[in-house]
Parts: structure tokens; sequence; C-alpha cells
């Protein structure tokens, strides 16, 4: 290469290189110069339902990340077992609560299709458990994240009665509600939410809906997305690729 | 963590049907908010019977228009108890008062009471007792002449033209308690008929059946209470005064009755995506306490009853055995209503693939125990009530001296 040519292509690189710079910090949302500002994001979530496993380590990360009691009974996620025979009829479990205990197995020519769904609070857009909140102990932030304010709620679980989705569950020992915030605290420092970090299959994308190259942006370009249970308006931000229409 | 609670949640986990969500499995709504909306109900009740006497002029009613009045505010002063008692911090409670979430139904909680109770119970009770308690606080000695003067507030005015502004207020106040009575309990129907997620709660008919239920217990109640304490205080039971209230008590249980039909009539011909776990929730689950409590012992038997009082002639001995059994029978079936919409709403899951139970603790904070007594309350508050303001003697002597 004669230095004529060199010069040339570095006059291109060096934008190029900037640009490609930016995307991929986008891409990762990391808090520019150290500040965050909930305001340049909106967090989201997409399930690829073919890819998982049902290994259950992401409902195993979240109980540890999060401090949620180990029993089957009080979730932030945790992962639905299909499976749909020809003649109709459909079984349901969830995986954690079935652990240890015999599965139906049914016969291997009865069933038409089988998969996995992993649940957790679909951090609604029009979220009913924060309207029902009588003290505002439930709020959504800037940046699309339902919380709770475990200093300020008093426990009366209505916001457990609303959820349409089972999300909910009082936590046995602060005595207040509590579910799932996309490990809010990994997300505000550049990490992934632990459920998405550890999920071996990449059946979980977690992504900036403002961020037009967010891996989430991208799931949702690809497939034919769907939420849970559209007709109550909630506008979920967990969006599932090729669902089955038995998933409730 | 709580061993106890673990244990409890694990057999409930082994009760499951179908497929449930994981945190479905604990029922968070337990007996207390069963009480809560049957108390409420009581008090809702009670008011709109006294409000007969006032409003529609209906004189037959008069000697339980007191003692309507006093159990309204007896129940009133006990319904945020139970609430209380099932937060999961009771000592954060203030909160809804001081920083409301206007949007809640519930944040509401709060201005609605203390409205009905400031502004409607507490004030028509005042005006309606104001000429008597200056008279007892001359009549009785201390300390219950301090207690009869501080309750008058210190007014000592039983001039003719006071007494008539009394009336006048009492009228006034009635005019506004009675959509007030409508809100306080249509609106504890609205918590439970907003929540989308429940297809067994939400409902716009939810707070009318509730309305029409709280009417209905609530006249009972009063009718219990009357033909409980006239015959301790060694009177006759005014009879005309009974059929007229057990009539009214007829209507509103037919009322009632229809509406409610109505509900499962629609909810039936919808046939929404929720039939189907409903239809089994209320053929197995809520078996016993809807079809046979609710609807067999709380409405068609009072019911039948009433009917043949009405078109039988039998004695007065009779008639009251008969009213009084069905006053019991349609407290025991309103308070099933609660139950099931309370308790029934939390058997099924949002899931619409299976059912879970409900065992109810007895000794604990949000058990039977506790229940049994925050029932019991309000009688007893009641009591002295009643022993501090008596609700007949007087009336009667008032009648005296207006005709």
């Amino acid at each position: 290469m004669d230095r004529r040519k060199f010069l040339k292509n570095a006059i291109w690189f060096i934008p190029a290189a900037g640009l490609f710079r930016r995307f991929l910090k986008d891409a990762y949302a990391k808090p520019g110069n150290g500040r965050y500002d909930p305001n340049h994001h909106l967090y989201g979530m997409g399930i690829d339902i073919d890819k998982c496993i049902g290994c259950g380590l992401c409902i195993e990360a979240c109980k540890k990340e999060n401090n949620v009691p180990k029993e089957p009974f009080f979730c932030r996620t945790w992962v639905e077992r299909y499976v749909i025979r020809k003649d109709g009829s459909v079984t349901v479990e969830s995986i954690e609560a079935q652990k240890g205990k015999p599965r139906a197995k049914p016969e291997e020519t009865d069933i038409l299709r089988s998969f996995f769904v992993p649940k957790l609070c679909n951090q609604c857009a029009n979220p009913p458990c924060v309207q029902v909140c009588p003290v505002g102990a439930t709020f959504p932030t800037e940046d699309g994240v339902v919380l709770v304010d475990s200093k300020r709620c008093i426990g009366c679980r209505y916001c457990i009665q609303a959820c349409p989705y089972g999300a909910r569950y009082l936590h046995p020992e602060t005595r207040t509600a509590d579910k799932c915030t996309f490990c809010y605290h990994r997300v505000v420092k550049g990490l992934l939410p632990a459920c998405v970090e550890v999920c071996p299959t990449q059946a979980r994308v977690f992504g900036d809906l403002k961020s037009m190259a967010s891996r989430l942006v991208r799931f949702t370009r690809m497939n034919k997305i769907h939420v849970l249970k559209p007709h109550l308006n909630t506008e979920p931000k967990v969006y599932y690729a090729d669902l089955d229409g038995e998933v409730r | 963590m709580n061993p106890e609670l673990v244990q409890r949640l694990s057999e409930l986990l082994q009760e499951v049907t179908g497929f449930i969500y994981p945190n479905e499995v604990e029922i968070h709504w337990s007996i207390l908010i069963v009480v809560y909306p049957y108390i409420t109900g009581l008090v809702a009740g009670a008011f709109i019977l006294a409000s007969l006497v006032q409003v529609f002029n209906v004189k037959e009613v008069q000697p339980t228009y007191r003692l309507s009045l006093l159990t309204a505010l007896a129940f009133l002063l006990i319904a945020p108890l139970p609430l209380q008692f099932h937060l999961g911090h009771p000592e954060r409670s203030y909160e809804i008062f001081i920083t409301p979430q206007l949007g809640s139904a519930m944040a509401m909680f709060g201005f609605v009471y203390l409205w009905y109770l400031m502004a409607v119970l507490l004030l028509e009770i005042w005006f309606e007792y104001r000429r008597d308690l200056i008279v007892w606080s001359k009549e009785e000695k201390p300390p219950m002449r301090w207690l009869y003067r501080a309750l008058s507030l210190f007014s000592n005015d039983v001039s003719e033209g006071a007494v008539q502004f009394d009336r006048k207020a009492i009228k006034v106040i009635t005019v506004i308690g009675i959509p007030s009575a409508f809100i306080l309990h249509g609106y504890v129907g609205f918590i439970f008929g907003s929540v989308k997620a429940n297809p067994w709660w939400s409902s716009v008919l939810i707070p009318i059946v509730f309305l029409m239920s709280a009417i209905v217990s609530g006249i009972a109640l009063v009718i219990f209470l009357y033909m409980v304490i006239t015959p301790l205080r060694g009177e006759r039971i005014d009879m005309r005064c009974l059929d007229r209230i057990t009539s009214y008590l007829f209507y509103a249980v037919i009322v009632d009755f229809t509406l409610e039909a109505l509900d499962f009539i629609h909810r039936l011909y919808e046939s929404e995506e929720s039939i189907k776990i409903l239809s089994r929730l209320v053929t197995d689950k809520l078996f016993v306490s809807l079809w046979i409590i609710q609807i067999l012992l709380g409405m068609i038997i009072p019911l039948a009853i009433m009917i043949m009082v009405k078109s039988l002639k039998f004695d007065e001995e009779l008639r009251k055995l008969l009213y009084f059994t069905s006053v019991i029978l349609i407290q025991l079936g309103i308070f099933a209503t609660r139950w099931n919409v309370v308790i029934g709403g939390q058997l099924f899951s949002k899931s619409f693939r299976g059912l879970t139970t409900y065992k109810m603790e007895v000794a604990g904070i949000e058990g039977l125990l506790t229940a049994i007594v925050l029932l019991i309350l309000p009688f007893i508050v009641l009591t002295i009530l009643l022993k501090i303001l008596p609700a007949w003697e007087t009336s009667e002597a008032n009648r005296g001296t207006a005709s």
C-alpha cells in the first residue's frame, strides 16, 4: 500500500471508528460520563420462546441477586412448561414448583407441541398496580421500569390483586409488595439483569427501546411479537416472539 | 423467614388443582377483608333505614330511628379495624390520609370514611340528641352531667325555635346522607369492581349489588337488634313497626336477588374467556357458600317465609319467630355474599387454568378469632352508646310533648 492510499484510508477510518464506538455505547446503554440520565432510556425485554430450554438458571440467579425467598411460591420470575396434546388438552406447570416431583409424562405420540415460557413483571406502560396503590409506593420510573418503594409500601396487597400476570408477591421478610425490577440496580450501571446474564441460550433479550442499535429493538424488528393479555390494555414491555395462543 | 408461613403455603401447594401462577398460592385478602365490606354494608344499610323516617316520613318506623343511627355509628367506628389488622405495615396506615395517591380507589377510603363519619353520622346524631343531652345534663349527677354537657358541646338552648332548627338540620343532613351512604358502600364495591385483572370482580354491577345487599343486611340487623333489645327492656315489640320494616326488607331482598341474578345471567350469556374457570369455581370451591348459604339459606328461604307471612294471617308470636329466623338467615347469607366475592375472587388463577384453596388461620392476626372479635366489637360499642344515649324513652317522651 502506498503512502497516499494509507492516508486516504486513515481519513475514512477515524470517523467510521468513532461512529462505530458510538453505536456500541448505545447498544450497551452505558451511562455517559458516569452520570445516568433515565430520560434517555426506555427498557424492555424480549423473550425468544423457541430458545428457552427450561433450565431454570434465570430463576436461581434472580433469587440470589434480589434476595427473593427460595421457596417456589415467591417469584420475581418463573418458567412455565406447556404440553399441548393432540386432543387439545393443555398441561401447564411451573418448573420451579414441580422440582423433584414426577412430571406428567404423556406418551410421546400424544404431544402436539411443547415449550417453555419465561414469565416476569411486564413493566407495563399502563400499569394497573401503579393505579391502585393507595400511597404511591409503586411507581413507574422515567426509563420505563415499575418499582416498589419498600419503605413506603403499607402492605395492603391491592397491587397484587390488580396485577393480571401474577407477577407480585408479598415479601415475607419486609411484609411489603415485591416484584421484578429488571434488576434496576444493575441496569443503571450498564449491566444486564441477572436472568439475562445467566441465560445460556439467550432466550431473554434485554435492551433499550430508545436506542435503535439495541439488541431489543433488533429483536422486535426481526420477530413476530406478541404481549401477554393485550386486551387488558396494560401495554407490557416484555415482548414474546412466537408466543403460543394457549399462553396466558 | 417465617417457617409457619412456608409450612402453610407448602400444604396449600398440594391442594392446587390445574395450574396457577407461583405467586398465587398465597391468598392475600383473608377473612378480615370479608369482614370489612360486611361491616360497612351494615353501616350503609342501617343509615338508609334511619333515613326513611326523616325523608319519606314513614312514621311506623320511628321506634327504630335512633337505634339505626347508633347501630350505623357503632359499626362505622369498627369498620377500619379489619383493614388496619390486615396491613403488612399497620404503622404506616396514616400515609393513606396524608399522602394519598389520588388515582387509587383505596386511597379514597380515608376521605369517604371521614366524610361519612364527621359530616353525616356524628352531625345527624348530635342534632337528634342535642335537646335531650341538655335535658339530661340538668337531670343527671356528675360525672354523667359533665359527659352530657361535653357531648352537647355546651349548648343550652332548648327553645322551640332551636329544636325546630335541629329538625331542619337533620332533614338536610339526611338528604346529604343518603347519597353519602350510597357512596360509602358503592365505593367499597368499586374497590373490587374496578380490578380488571379479575373477571370475578370486574363488573359495573358489583357496586350496585354491594349497595343493595348492604341495605338488606342493614335493615335485617336493625330488625334483629330491635327484636332482641325491646323484650330486654321489658317493653312490647311494636308490631306495626316490625311488619313495616320487614316489608321493606322483603322488597330489598327481591331487588338484591334480581340484581345478582342479572349479574349471573349476564356472565353466563357473554361466556367470556374466564367462563370455564368461573363455572368450576362456583360448582366446586364455592358450592356450599354460594348455592347453599348465600342463595338458598340467605335469600330463597327468607323470601319464602316473608311471602308466607304476607299472604297468610299468622298470629303475632309466629310472625315474630318467622321474622327473627329470616333476619338471621339473611345475615348469614350476606356474610356469605362478601365471602364469595372476596375469597372467591382469589381462589382461581388469573391464568384461568387452575384453582387454589383458602385455609383460614384460627388464632393468627388474620384468623378466625380476630374476625369473630371484630364482629362482636360493634355490639359492645353499641351497648355503650345505648347506655349513654338511650334510644327510646325520650323519643316516646318527645312524641308525648309533640302531640
